[in-house]
């Protein structure tokens, strides 16, 4: 039995070259809530592999005590985080598209902005945003992914961190360790959930493909 | 009765219970909760109202801070 569990593991990733993996996913655009540490992080790896557009919102400023985490360089303090990370993302992939929008999000923000995208990526620091974001897609847009993080404070206890799937719901994170004084948001725990999330989105992305370049489309 | 309780089979007393009475039971006391019955999310007011029953996937999210 666990042979065959390996054998079905290795062909789905043997499925797709990384050319075929980029035409599809050039096609796509990934939504993403908030550009802290999950969402900078998150959106430059799903710049990397090279998903077509990203619609990045966020209202702040980048902040020297964001660089512990954060997807920002020391030179670009005191600029608009979606400015400074549509910059970062452009140096990695000129080829990315990226809208941004220096909002504090709200419900018919949510709508509007996210509307037009594949998944949304929920990355948002406080639970009352996260909530907000859970409901208005479940309300407004169920046909939608949401992809949220949920738990990433702290350092050690990588095998804590998970995700988990609840119909288009999918939650990256170890659900236990909110963010206090004594239990910061660090790189390595943050950067696992973002990354968790952008590997999730691939999920959906390439899955939802694999049969049309099975079939040649 | 038996439920899926965030993905895994869970036995309980009685026929139905409610909501409310479910995060006593498994002492769920966080702030931020939500709750998915069956793939549908159950209003914070409902949960006196809303029953679970013999069968029904329940999810039950822990909002927290971090991002």
């Amino acid at each position: 039995m666990e042979n065959t569990t390996h054998i079905e593991f290795f062909s789905k990733f043997a499925a797709m070259t990384f050319e075929q993996i980029k035409q599809v996913l050039k096609t796509k655009t990934v939504g993403i809530a908030g550009c802290g540490g999950l969402g900078s992080n998150c959106a430059v790896a799903l710049a990397r592999v090279g998903v077509g557009r990203l619609v990045l919102a966020d209202f702040d400023l980048v902040q020297e005590g964001n660089l512990n985490r954060q997807f920002y360089f020391y030179d670009q303090i005191g600029i608009l985080k979606v400015a400074a990370l549509k910059q970062n993302l452009f140096r990695i992939n000129p080829d990315v598209r990226v809208n941004t929008f220096e909002i504090r999000l709200c419900e018919s923000d949510i709508i509007e902005i996210y509307n037009q995208c594949d998944v949304i990526v929920e990355a948002f620091d406080k639970p009352e945003m996260k909530y907000m974001i859970l409901d208005t897609v479940h309300k407004y847009m169920p046909e939608k992914y949401l992809v949220m993080g949920v738990g990433m404070a702290g350092w050690g206890d990588n095998n804590l961190i998970h995700s988990r799937q609840a119909g288009k719901l999918i939650i990256c994170g170890d659900e236990i360790n909110a963010v206090d004084t004594e239990c910061p948001p660090l790189a390595p725990r943050v950067g696992v959930v973002a990354y968790m999330q952008a590997n999730a989105v691939l999920e959906i992305l390439l899955g939802a493909n694999e049969q049309q370049i099975h079939s040649g489309i | 009765m038996k439920i899926i309780l965030n993905n895994k089979e869970e036995s309980f007393a009685g026929d139905q219970f409610t909501i409310n009475e479910l995060l006593q039971v498994k002492n769920f006391t966080f702030k931020m909760l939500v709750i998915k019955v069956n793939g549908l999310i159950v209003k914070k007011g409902e949960f006196d109202s809303t029953w679970v029953h013999d069968g029904d996937d329940v999810m039950v999210l822990h909002l927290i801070s971090g991002g």
